[in-house]
């Protein structure tokens, strides 16, 4: 919206306000297309593109969130691993306690999104990079306390009960499945929430954080939602994630490398746009499959490539291409212009 | 006495999609006070922190002494003989008093002022000179930071709002001070929201009205009404009432 | 005197923080930046000491008289280029680039250097302690470092507020508007500042080498004590982070002394509890707080 805000050609006429939705109506055929190619994946696909995909739908999930978190509310979080692996953790437990480890998903969502509370109360009386350092120690507090917790396998980890009496090719569909229902909740549900107040007062956050903090507590309020949202949606990829692998281990979900990935990939795609993350979560896939045999030079080259992004093309890909073409898949914002208003 | 020091031709300046100053030309001589009178919000801020070099001009040019400076670094501009003394005053607020002098010296041109001249002008400052400085008193404040300007020997100096949040009995003792500086060669461009007080002072009158200039001239031959017109707008002045400058 | 053993070993880690943290604080201090890569350039100071300096004929004991200015000098460079530009553009921006940058360093040290741990190489001087009562062992070598750590504060200290440069500094960490009216070149007392910052940083890297193995990946781990160090002590107070470095050693080696396991724990917990009660720190201004 802001773009038509920039271009105030509209002086003399009726000025309206209303969402872009003609091009959502071509999406929607688009749409129902890849939800049932993507649905049926593994049994037309091999398994290890199936696998792939798996991953690439956690990363999706992960950096759909922190894209909430830092493009829409303006925190940048280097700690959302802390709920990765809490999720996972959270899956484990139940999992030894009998349930089955896919009907523990949501339940590893709701735990994340308890905690993030408290943690939230904590957390907000730091901004900018004292925030950002402080997830992590909450991150790396949250490693360690489950490390000394024998139960659940202490600091060597423990292997998700519960999935032995399937298959393996049971257990990689229904892996699959579970992974990308989650991914199209995240991203259909962060899509509606920023169509909601919510995203009117998110927007307002970004646009002008001084301002919009002054115009009322809600402002607070919204990032706390969010907060506890990305926590939510972190555990239930980490949940996935415990039931993929199928090893749990504190050093591995709770890795920094989760809050890296999420990063760059939100920051190559395009922050603050729902398509971003999804588009950047396909060029790293891309990347880290052509480079799977060098090691981590995947990760020094998208490093470097996120580097320079922020700095010189800090709306990301899908930002430029949108920019260009003003194209919007999943249209959030308001469009202003001229005509009768329809509202 | 003629001799030209500073020359703002044709100014435009934009606040983001706000335009604060709207093609505003005007002269300063060596030895001169121009006063720069307007209401709140008319520009008049700006239009020092432009010359500063604070803020990038949309299009126009600033000279001084000749010199085209309009793309100059404004610490650049402080030493080739520009100094601001800004509104708000904006000491260094962990330093001391004397440490906020030192600063200011740090960088300066050769000149008049040092240090111990500033002390010589306020008799009351060596005494406290290792007094923090956000334990003066607002008049003191505003006493260091025209001092902190002008031990950088300053060709013009530029003085923001000086009499905002002050007592009159202190604006007044800020204000004798004016033709002692001009005395050791500085010329001067004050910006005043009390238009009595810029009058007062200056040797020529240049009044902004939403950017625009209103009126420029030699105080004298102004009626009072002339000024208010040119400061409030022609008729307007009851519904003219703006919302806050910058 | 077990406990008075534990109260030495944590003040004596403690030293190392703050000789850590110090410039971690300097560049949010001044240039408002935090630096996330602030413990990887750390590490890649103890590599170069420990990959370059014996090619230069030179004792490793010795590496910091040629880390320390090569580090003086890419501060400056690195700021005035790739962190200038991000400060440019806002903060955000800057902690994206300084983790981007924090990433990368450590995979490709990874990538160069392999996984495996590595030591400055001090002699028998590592094994060497000062032995005053039974049970209390001070390392010389740890002790050393407390020297260094209280004498770069002190230096630094000194140089803020007696140097005409050091003013400069704190200037534009008050005022950066106001100090380029007093003539300053904002940019440039950036670049003395991120230089002075990496100095601190270089020797903070060869003293944890010296001290312990260091591998690619020590330096988050240090950066988040470094953190925790300067959040303890209070944000934008030097001797503030020496306390607080000294505080947080003090609280690990206790966790520590109860169960290893418990050693980090500790020093999240003391931080976490700072934060909650008394979030500006035990010497800070509200700065840094929301």
């Amino acid at each position: 919206m802001s773009e038509s805000l920039l271009n105030p050609s509209a002086s003399g006429s009726t000025i309206s306000v209303r969402r872009s939705t003609h091009s959502p109506l071509i999406t929607l055929v688009g749409a129902s297309v890849v939800v049932v190619v993507l649905t049926i994946a593994p049994w037309i696909f091999p398994a290890q593109f199936a696998s792939t995909l798996m991953n690439f739908f956690i990363l999706v999930i992960m950096a759909t969130m922190w894209n909430l978190l830092a493009g829409y509310a303006g925190m940048v979080s280097i700690g959302q691993q802390a709920f990765v692996g809490l999720g996972a953790y959270a899956t484990l437990y139940f999992a030894l306690k009998g349930m089955n480890p896919f009907l523990t998903i949501p339940f590893a969502a709701l735990v994340c999104a308890v905690l993030a509370v408290p943690v939230t109360y904590l957390l907000f009386r730091l901004r900018g990079g004292y925030f950002a350092i402080a997830t992590w120690v909450v991150a790396d507090t949250v490693m360690l306390i489950i490390g000394t917790i024998a139960f659940l396998g202490g600091g060597t980890g423990r292997l998700m009960p519960g999935l032995q009496s399937l298959t393996p090719a049971q257990t990689a569909h229904y892996s699959y499945l579970a992974t990308w229902i989650v991914a199209f909740i995240v991203v259909v549900g962060t899509y509606l929430l920023l169509r909601s107040r919510v995203g009117l007062v998110l927007a307002s956050i970004r646009d002008d954080e001084v301002a919009a903090r002054s115009a009322g507590a809600h402002v607070r309020s919204a990032r706390r939602l969010v907060f506890v949202i990305a926590a939510a949606g972190c555990g239930a990829a980490g949940a996935v994630l415990a039931i993929s692998q199928p090893f749990v281990q504190p050093t591995s979900v709770f890795s920094l490398q989760w809050a890296a990935e999420m990063l760059f990939v939100s920051m190559i795609g395009g922050l603050g746009t729902i398509e971003g993350p999804i588009v950047g979560s396909i060029i790293f896939f891309a990347l880290q499959q052509t480079l799977q045999q060098q090691g981590a030079w995947y990760l020094i080259i998208f490093g470097t490539v996120a580097v320079l992004v922020a700095l010189w093309q800090p709306r990301g890909i899908w930002g430029a291409i949108r920019d260009r073409f003003h194209t919007e898949l999943l249209p959030v914002g308001h469009w202003v212009s001229e005509g009768p208003a329809k509202e | 006495m003629t001799e030209s020091l500073l020359e703002v031709k044709n100014l435009v300046v934009h606040h983001g999609q706000l335009k604060a100053i709207d093609d505003v030309s005007f002269g300063l001589n060596v030895g001169e006070v121009l006063a720069m009178i307007g209401a709140n919000g008319a520009g008049k801020s700006t239009l020092l922190r432009t010359i500063a070099g604070l803020h990038r001009q949309t299009s126009g040019s600033v000279f001084f002494e000749g010199v085209d400076i309009s793309i100059v670094a404004p610490h650049r501009r402080v030493s080739m003989g520009v100094s601001l003394v800004p509104e708000g005053r904006r000491l260094f607020s962990s330093m001391t008093l004397q440490e906020n002098l030192q600063v200011g010296a740090f960088h300066a041109k050769k000149g008049p002022f040092n240090i111990d001249r500033i002390y010589e002008l306020f008799d009351w400052m060596p005494s406290r000179r290792r007094q923090r400085v956000w334990q003066l008193s607002g008049g003191e404040q505003q006493a260091v930071a025209i001092g902190r300007a002008l031990v950088a020997n300053p060709r013009l100096l530029l003085l923001d709002e000086l009499s905002l949040g002050l007592a009159p009995i202190i604006i007044e003792r800020i204000y004798a001070l004016i033709p002692e500086i001009i005395a050791q060669g500085v010329s001067i461009l004050v910006v005043e929201q009390d238009v009595s007080q810029g009058l007062a002072v200056a040797d020529r009158v240049h009044c902004l009205l939403e950017g625009k200039t209103s009126l420029t001239g030699v105080p004298a031959d102004f009626t009072p009404e002339q000024v208010e017109r040119a400061y409030f707008g022609a008729g307007l002045a009851a519904t003219t009432s703006r919302e806050g400058e910058s | 005197m077990v406990w008075l053993n534990v109260l030495v070993q944590g003040v004596l880690i403690g030293g190392f923080y703050a000789l850590f943290a110090c410039g971690l604080s300097l560049m949010f201090g001044v240039l408002k930046v935090i630096n996330l890569a602030h413990g990887d350039m750390a590490v890649v100071a103890g590599y170069v000491a420990v990959f370059l300096t014996p090619h230069l004929g030179l004792p490793e004991v010795w590496s910091f008289l040629i880390v320390v200015p090569i580090f003086t000098l890419a501060g400056y460079v690195l700021q005035r280029t790739l962190i200038q530009k991000s400060i440019d553009r806002d903060p955000f921006t800057t902690l994206l680039v300084t983790f981007g940058l924090s990433v990368v360093i450590e995979n490709l040290l990874l990538e160069i250097y392999s996984a495996n741990g590595q030591t400055v190489n001090i002699g028998d001087l590592i094994a060497k302690s000062w032995h005053p009562a039974s049970i209390i062992y001070v390392s010389y070598v740890s002790l050393g470092v407390l020297g260094v750590a209280v004498l770069v504060l002190f230096l630094l200290q000194l140089f803020l507020s007696k140097t005409g440069t050091g003013r400069l500094i704190r200037a534009v960490a008050d005022d950066r508007e106001a100090a380029q009216l007093s003539g300053a070149n904002y940019r440039h007392i950036f670049g003395v500042a991120a230089s002075l910052a990496f100095a601190t940083v270089a020797l903070a890297g060869i003293a944890y080498g010296m001290m312990t193995q260091f591998a690619p990946t020590s330096g988050g781990v240090n950066l988040l004590f470094a953190f925790e160090a300067v959040v303890i002590g209070g944000i934008g107070s030097l001797w503030g982070t020496l306390v607080g470095g000294i505080a947080l050693g003090i609280a690990q080696q206790f966790g520590a002394h109860i169960n290893v396991q418990y050693q980090v724990l500790a020093g999240n917990v003391l931080f976490l509890a700072v934060l909650a009660i008394r979030p500006q720190g035990l010497f800070g201004r509200k700065t840094a707080l929301a």
